[in-house]
């Protein structure tokens, strides 16, 4: 492996760690916020022990997901300075507009949050939580532009003489169609995730702990339910809308992630296809045109293949392989669609299962513990899809991967950050599931605290 | 003239994250030494326990708007410095975790291992920050198509190192001024103690490393400028000796605030001089992005960081109060 190789095996490890605890902080906040604004509305403390209960969870998530992300910023540099150096009068914009915008109200207000229950006002408290959520989101959707710029650069101009793209419009780079149809996806997941999380561990406790007040799980369950289940009708409204999207502006995409080889007009759908060692095909299960109506709304749609476009980009863009991996491209689709279609119908069981008030029973607990993981794989699945899938771009049509990575690097320096970062990444994972699972089995925090006012002579609400 | 304002922009990102995450970090750092027992310790924690995550967000939009400002310098440096950012990584991710996770165990090994997280992953960014710091302004090997062309040891050089240690013994005695600021009874005594022996370290680390750089190429506003930082060091440690534990704090924000300033008046019109050829050095001008780039950026930071300011600022006096050990609840938490 050359440092090429090992920078892009960096920024998959990283990538996806990061990626696993967003989306479940993203939708814990808003589902804490949730139940925070119940307790403020109707003051049942039920709520309440929801809110310190899943907020202490969510509080662990959220630090793994600032100390990941940290990486992310730096790593362009490190690792993709001539990325960097191309694509910065565009690319670094939003990076530090997220800095400015999303990072400093969510850590600020997180630590009002955690530390302001009986300095603040009820409603100002519950006020700081929101905003957190709120920067949840606008973070979120600041880098989706970024990487939509990355997928479609709209806006911009390319510069051969100073060799770098430049920015022309800088709304129409904030409105990209990528990120239009990105974002409410992610988000969707993200709240899959979420929910999913939230009604794992509820009904773990109402059937691990048949002599608490189960009140705040039994609405726990079913808001995470809800939310696992809605998130999941709205990711595949908007995956249909961003597949058709990417069928037209990234069709090498589409053609890798249903192993079309050729140009066809009503394209089958292949539910299954098996590759040798060799890569070689062995094996292909398919079903005639639809294909072509997911991709286009039209049994006789044309649906471009992957020789086709190959042969089409050798044209345009000069001697090369512009075909992605197909059989990571094919599998990272489908594992991704049958990981949230499980866990949607997970959501569905326990609902089922737990209508008007009957107890979840323990042969759940197994489909429980699983639950979580489900929206977990098909967040990492989506994004391998979407990044493999655009290979051999680092910036779609203008910019090679290849092109991308830092000169001044050695392999050497590369290898050793990979495997310090995947060495120190494994460790936390292990500190951090140690934690969350002696948080989901321990006690639900005090919740006395959280009415009085500040006085000197009492110990903290909460304390690190 | 715009990438002179973003110039001046970055140097007030660095500035409020030297002043603010500098304290957490010299907290982090007398951690093990000045709390002598868990309560101790979880009251040093808890005085900066609301606010550290927002300081340590000041440098995350300062590599933001370098990229965005200057891609070159970003590429250059980051690329270039790359196994001295790898360990700022490293240091930053087990202390932020180390700080969360810390308390939520009431078990005295666990607690001990992420009170050393917390002391390494504040030390070596106090260090290496300083290192890099004087080696931007120093000068490195970089070629005539912007790389860097040294490696880790090139970075190891006297100047450079003295530069960490300025940084190091500066956030320190800046980490002091907050405990004695923030905490009370023997732990304040201790911390005002702390701060008069690391100040007078970082006073002559200071004055060196400010005169070496002026003795290398003299730049008179820069120089004034240096003047006036380690006044601010003499004037905290005289409020430090008259108990005045505002001032001292203030005066040791003032010497890392004014000591930025002498760097960046030094380095200016460059960003990162080149040792191999001055004709080789990204500038101000050929390391920036184009005026469009500039123009937005500006609007979006003189509209959002007043803004941040306030609620920053809004949240420090939420939490005025100093932290003292009775009020450190028992057990997890």
């Amino acid at each position: 492996m050359d440092a090429l190789d090992l920078a892009r095996w960096q920024f998959g490890i990283t990538t996806v760690y990061h990626f696993l605890f967003v989306p479940l902080t993203i939708s814990l906040t808003f589902i804490v916020a949730g139940f925070q604004t119940a307790w403020f509305r109707t003051g049942n403390d039920k709520y309440l022990k929801a809110t310190r209960f899943y907020g202490e969870l969510m509080l662990i998530n959220f630090a793994m997901g600032v100390v990941t992300g940290i990486v992310q910023e730096f790593q362009f540099g490190m690792n993709w300075s001539d990325y960097s150096r191309y694509v910065g009068d565009i690319f670094g914009a939003p990076l530090a507009i997220e800095g400015l915008l999303a990072f400093f109200l969510e850590s600020t207000f997180l630590g009002l949050w955690i530390f302001g229950w009986d300095k603040l006002s009820k409603k100002l408290h519950l006020a700081t939580i929101w905003i957190v959520a709120v920067g949840t989101a606008i973070s979120a959707y600041i880098i989706l532009a970024a990487n939509a710029w990355m997928q479609q650069p709209v806006g911009s101009t390319i510069n051969q003489a100073a060799g770098r793209a430049e920015l022309k419009d800088f709304p129409a780079v904030l409105t990209n169609p990528t990120v239009l149809f990105a974002f409410p996806h992610v988000i969707a997941g993200a709240f899959m995730t979420g929910g999913a999380f939230v009604l794992a561990v509820a009904v773990w406790r109402l059937v691990k702990r048949p002599d608490e007040d189960h009140a705040p799980f039994r609405t726990a369950a079913k808001v995470g339910a809800v939310a696992l289940l809605v998130g999941g009708l709205f990711v595949v409204a908007s995956g249909d809308q961003l597949g058709k999207h990417i069928g037209v502006d990234q069709p090498m995409k589409l053609a890798a992630a249903e192993n079309l080889r050729t140009t066809q007009t009503g394209a089958p759908f292949s539910v299954v296809t098996l590759w040798g060692p060799d890569g070689k095909q062995i094996f292909s299960l398919e079903i005639p045109d639809v294909l072509s109506i997911l991709a286009t709304n039209n049994p006789n749609g044309t649906v471009q293949g992957i020789d086709n476009l190959q042969a089409q980009y050798v044209a345009q863009y000069g001697a090369g392989d512009y075909t992605p991996v197909v059989p990571v491209t094919f599998w990272s689709f489908r594992l991704m669609i049958g990981a949230g279609t499980l866990a949607a119908f997970a959501a569905l069981w326990f609902l089922w299962r737990m209508r008007r008030g009957r107890a979840p029973g323990r042969g759940a607990i197994a489909i429980a513990v699983l639950l979580p993981f489900l929206p977990l794989a098909a967040n990492s699945f989506a994004w391998i899809f979407t990044e493999m899938g655009r290979q051999p771009w680092i910036v779609y049509g203008q910019q090679l991967t290849s092109q991308g990575v830092s000169p001044s690097v050695g392999t050497l320096e590369v290898l050793i950050t990979v495997v310090g970062f995947t060495v120190l990444y494994g460790g936390l994972a292990v500190i951090e599931m140690g934690l969350l699972l002696k948080k989901i089995k321990g006690e639900v925090p005090g919740t006395a605290a959280a009415a009085g006012a500040d006085s000197d002579d009492k110990p903290m609400t909460f304390a690190y | 003239m715009l990438h002179d304002i973003w110039f001046l922009l970055i140097a007030v990102l660095w500035i409020g994250y030297f002043v603010l995450e500098g304290f957490d970090f010299g907290l982090g750092i007398l951690l093990p030494f000045l709390g002598r027992n868990d309560k101790e310790r979880r009251v040093l924690i808890n005085a900066i326990g609301p606010v550290w995550d927002g300081n340590e967000v000041w440098v995350l939009v300062a590599g933001g708007a370098t990229f965005a400002a200057f891609p070159h310098w970003y590429a250059t440096l980051f690329s270039g410095f790359y196994l001295a950012l790898f360990l700022i990584l490293v240091a930053l991710i087990i202390r932020g975790v180390a700080f969360e996770y810390r308390s939520k165990r009431d078990n005295p090994t666990w607690r001990l291992a992420w009170d050393w997280a917390i002391f390494i992953g504040s030390a070596v960014p106090a260090l290496l920050w300083g290192v890099a710091f004087g080696n931007i302004v120093g000068g490195v090997p970089i070629d005539a198509n912007k790389e860097f062309t040294g490696n880790l040891l090139t970075l190891l050089n006297p100047y450079g190192l003295l530069a960490g240690v300025v940084t190091f013994s500066l956030f320190v005695t800046h980490g002091a001024a907050y405990i004695a600021l923030k905490t009370e009874g023997d732990i304040r005594a201790r911390a005002n103690r702390v701060f008069l022996g690391a100040g007078l370290v970082a006073a002559v680390a200071a004055v060196v490393f400010l005169g070496w750089t002026q003795a290398s190429s003299f730049i008179p506003g820069s120089a004034a400028v240096s003047v006036l930082a380690a006044l601010a060091l003499v004037g905290a440690l005289g409020a430090n000796l008259l108990k005045r534990e505002g001032w001292a704090f203030i005066g040791s924000a003032a010497t890392i605030g004014l000591a930025v300033v002498a760097l960046f008046l030094h380095l200016y019109p460059n960003v990162m001089p080149s040792s191999t050829n001055p004709a080789f050095s990204l500038t101000v001008s050929n390391a920036s992005s184009t005026d469009l780039t500039l123009q937005i950026m500006t609007v979006v930071a003189v509209v959002f960081t007043p803004i941040v300011l306030l609620y920053q600022g809004w949240t420090y006096w939420i939490f005025r109060k100093r932290v003292s050990a009775a009020r450190i609840p028992d057990g997890a938490n």
